[in-house]
């Protein structure tokens, strides 16, 4: 149903290598300030009739998820003094030095019945040599778009030496209706907005997603029942199912463990909310929590040892780290204002959280230990960040002021650099980033 | 504002109790000021129904920013709530807790919660069987009033006892 592709990757040979002449081509994304790297990307060549729209389009996908990220700088075709007329020809460096791209990727597209094959070669020009060695994807051409953030996760990676993030998906809730009578439901798309589906009606509300650890199922919370209850919702088939819970009057923020299998949620009972975690199939609930404040927005650390969440029992609303086992929470923020939402970066070296202040709303990060606190943003309504797999971005509903009132989706480096709105059909909310896919 | 609202309210019941229950008075329905003492059935002037709950014993209270206390006006809100209550037995309840947009989603679930849970506890105190009420919140996501200042936020941080006829399952 869901564009279900094998993508297979393969090297290429070889270009003829040559000399370096300076240092490797590399951008530091830590350091402060960033020029744009730029980058020349020719249309794709085609080889074999069907797949010349596809050398176009995958070409510009490229380009556009490189040029997103803030980091790269892409020189206009108008520009060039030659062009790439086979994937095999060689390189004219000088062409591409003369210009001042720093790096060129070539890229070459071929059609046989539905399957299509990408491959591209990254070049760093000023050393006059190839990058790595040349890569090809296979897949359907339904995927091409896939194929396509596979090629830039790739030069991604090996100019940055982080990981990517392009090949992966985002579900959030997506929104229609007055604010008075807003209209929620489950939408699934490519991390750049492509690709929409949305995976249930909006005859319940439906809250705050999140993906397992592959990103084949995700949890949420409805009120399909007529009050808000956890379910599982299989990606591939979008069947549901709703998970039995011990007791209560309402479960709610729910999130997978790395495991796959464990979910910890807040149960609320008496109007009192607490931590419990229990295992997917509904088996082994476990009261994580015994506490008369409200605990929930729980996160795992990468590792599964640890669990950071939000409780109100000093007075109110801050972050707090426990072991997943039980055990005395450590309080980690201490700033002005309240926290919530933290989520735990993928790297494990992070959590970001959502800090209200001075009637603002910020997206933050902190360390693990609370130090180091920075602001990534304020707004009047900033909430529930998401990390990209990378662990470098985050992504965040913004709602805007007022009776018109309308949430969007953002996205901004953890460097506070590179704020955009992500393209979404119409409103939406609560953001989840999937993993990078396989 | 709110008394404009209420107006519209009465007037909606009472025309909806003329056009559904044409024949209610028989004969006698020219004579509303004589033996039925002007109170239509089942409008908000009949001290029996749920539209005279919600607009002359009044279905809701409000809350502090944050905070699921009750306030001296909501005690006595909920006293006459349970009052009406324990007079018509015959209606349960569930009681809808709710947050203003200054807070996270999932935290103002669990306000609402707690909110929806004080007047459970009131009522409760107040007599009312707890098999008659059930709490639910809706945390942030169905405000009554859409403007982003105290005026509206102050009306959306409630707790609204809805009433439902026969006893809760």
């Amino acid at each position: 149903m869901l564009r279900a592709m094998t993508l297979a990757l393969s090297l290429l040979g070889f270009a003829a290598p040559a000399m370096a002449q300076n240092g490797p081509l590399r951008i530091e994304i830590t350091e402060g300030v960033i020029e744009p790297l730029p980058f020349a990307i020719p249309d794709f060549v085609a080889e074999t009739g069907g797949a010349g729209p596809l050398a176009l389009e995958m070409a510009r996908v490229v380009a556009a998820d490189l040029q997103g990220t803030g980091l790269f700088r892409e020189i206009p075709s108008s520009a060039f003094i030659s062009g790439i007329s086979s994937f095999g020809a060689p390189v004219q460096f000088a062409d591409w030095r003369a210009i001042n791209a720093q790096a060129l990727i070539s890229g070459a597209v071929s059609a046989n019945g539905k399957q299509i094959t990408v491959k591209f070669r990254l070049y760093d020009v000023f050393a006059g040599q190839e990058m790595g060695s040349g890569l090809q994807f296979q897949g359907t051409a339904d995927g091409w778009r896939r194929m396509a953030h596979k090629v830039a996760d790739a030069v991604y990676s090996r100019i940055t030496g982080e990981g990517g993030y392009f090949d992966s998906r985002v579900v959030h809730v997506a929104e229609t209706g007055s604010k008075a009578d807003r209209k929620k439901r489950l939408a699934i798309m490519d991390y750049d907005g492509a690709n929409v589906q949305y995976l249930t009606d909006s005859n319940a509300i439906v809250l705050a997603p999140r993906f397992s650890p592959t990103g084949d199922r995700i949890l949420y919370t409805s009120y399909e029942s007529g009050f808000p209850r956890i379910y599982a919702l299989d990606v591939a088939s979008v069947g549901k199912r709703e998970l039995p819970i011990p007791q209560g009057d309402m479960a709610f923020a729910p999130r997978f463990g790395p495991d796959g299998r464990t979910v910890i949620f807040s149960l609320t009972n008496g109007g009192n909310t607490d931590l419990w975690r229990m295992d997917v199939t509904g088996a082994g609930a476990q009261r994580l929590t015994d506490a008369p404040s409200i605990e929930t927005a729980p996160s795992f650390s990468p590792d599964g040892s640890q669990i950071v969440f939000e409780s109100d029992r000093s007075g109110s609303q801050q972050l707090y780290v426990m072991p997943v086992g039980g055990g005395e929470p450590k309080r980690i923020s201490f700033g002005q204002g309240r926290y919530g939402t933290p989520v735990w970066s993928p790297r494990g070296d992070l959590i970001a959280f959502t800090k209200q202040n001075n009637a603002r709303f910020h997206i933050g990060v902190m360390r693990v230990d609370g130090s180091e606190e920075r602001l990534l943003t304020a707004s009047f309504l900033d909430e529930g960040p998401t990390w990209a797999p990378n662990g470098r971005v985050i992504m965040f509903a913004r709602e805007t002021q007022g009776a018109g009132g309308e949430s969007s989706l953002y996205s901004v480096d953890i460097s506070g650099r590179n704020l955009k709105r992500v393209p979404t059909t119409g409103g939406a909310s609560d953001p989840a980033w999937s993993p990078l896919q396989p | 504002m709110k008394l404009l609202a209420k107006g519209l309210i009465l007037t909606a019941a009472l025309g909806l109790a003329a056009c559904s229950n044409p024949d209610r008075f028989g004969g006698n329905n020219v004579n509303l000021g004589g033996a039925n003492g002007g109170i239509v059935p089942g409008s908000a002037s009949d001290p029996t129904s749920p539209a005279f709950f919600q607009t002359a014993v009044g279905d809701r209270v409000l809350f502090a920013v944050d905070q699921a206390t009750l306030s001296v006006e909501a005690q006595s809100v909920l006293s006459a709530q349970a009052n009406w209550l324990s007079t018509n037995g015959s209606y349960s309840a569930i009681i809808e807790g709710h947050a203003d947009e200054q807070g996270t989603r999932e935290y103002n679930l669990a306000l609402g919660a707690r909110r929806a849970q004080a007047v459970q506890d009131y009522l409760i105190g107040q007599g009312v069987s707890p098999a008659r009420l059930k709490t639910i919140s809706y945390g942030k996501e169905r405000p009554i009033q859409v403007c982003s200042d105290e005026t509206c936020y102050s009306q959306n941080r409630r707790a609204v006892t809805v009433l439902s006829a026969g006893l809760s399952g």
